[in-house]
């Protein structure tokens, strides 16, 4: 399989990712979950290229992206249950008030 | 021998694709959350064909053992009523679909038309040792900066769910230790059969 294979399905997975940003703009979670298979397509990219130019600084860049990934999930579930104790629902369309 | 790599490419690259299309079309969110896990682990395995099987281990451990666990806790844990979330996904259909088309053939427009090395390099380290001689030695300044990210996400995540419970007892080490004698103890005189009133 060459690389150009690697890097199209990668551009799928983020195309998939981006359109599910698109369509579930309501609920956070899956809005969270659409940007998580935005960075696997990078993911894929970066260990792709890493395997075909035979340099390792791919897969170590792959681990940055995935330390930034787990941190951004965590922080992003944290907010969505401080957020879901306050007011009863996950509905982005009504987070719309500042307070004060 | 290749046919059989590229056989393999393809059922998990096929596999990744539509699990990823189940992950933001589904109706259910637990399910959404089951495909996204179907998605890693077959990318895992794409990962294994691309001889990086450390990495494949790593994803399985920290993607799927840690982020798609944590989702699946706080779907579980928010009782939500997303039946009438799907209503408005309808009207955005048309115009996200429009959108991610749009997308996916100007990248695949450039990434079939470029022309990259198609011969991997072998490698005569194991790739785990390889990723070790690099990642401790090259790159350990931004090793150790991720460290601290995750700390910092830590300690993040705690404070935004931290709550305070009322009512409950606490021990104050800092009175205990500042107790003199004259507070804690008092000698009282008593007959024998008397009692301790």
């Amino acid at each position: 399989m060459s690389l150009n294979h690697y890097l199209i399905l990668g551009a799928i997975l983020f195309a998939i990712g981006v359109f599910g940003i698109f369509l579930n703009r309501r609920n956070v979670i899956i809005i969270l979950m659409s940007i998580e298979l935005i960075l696997l397509a990078g993911n894929i990219n970066f260990v792709a290229f890493s395997h075909y130019h035979g340099d390792l600084t791919g897969q170590i860049f792959t681990f940055f992206v995935m330390t930034v990934a787990a941190a951004e999930a965590a922080i992003g579930l944290a907010i969505l249950v401080a957020f879901f104790r306050n007011r009863a629902t996950i509905d982005v369309e009504q987070i719309d008030s500042l307070k004060g | 021998m290749t046919m059989v790599a590229d056989l393999i490419f393809y059922v998990f690259a096929t596999v990744t694709a539509c699990s990823a299309v189940g992950v933001v079309i589904s109706r259910n969110q637990v399910h959404s959350v089951l495909f996204l896990v179907l998605t890693f682990f077959s990318t895992a395995a794409l990962f294994v064909l691309l001889e990086a099987e450390f990495l494949a281990v790593i994803l399985i451990m920290v993607y799927m053992g840690a982020v798609a666990v944590l989702f699946l806790f706080v779907v579980m844990m928010l009782d939500m009523d997303f039946s009438e979330l799907r209503q408005q996904a309808r009207n955005h259909l048309p115009f996200g679909l429009a959108v991610g088309l749009v997308l996916l053939v100007e990248m695949a427009m450039i990434f079939a038309h470029n022309h990259l090395v198609t011969a991997p390099p072998a490698s005569s380290v194991a790739n785990t040792k390889a990723i070790g001689q690099t990642l401790y030695t090259q790159y350990l300044y931004p090793f150790e900066l991720a460290s601290l990210l995750l700390l910092v996400a830590l300690i993040g995540a705690v404070v935004l769910t931290l709550r305070e419970r009322k009512g409950g007892k606490r021990q104050n080490i800092s009175q205990q230790v500042a107790r003199t004698r004259e507070e804690s103890v008092e000698l009282k005189k008593r007959q024998p059969g008397q009692g301790a009133s």
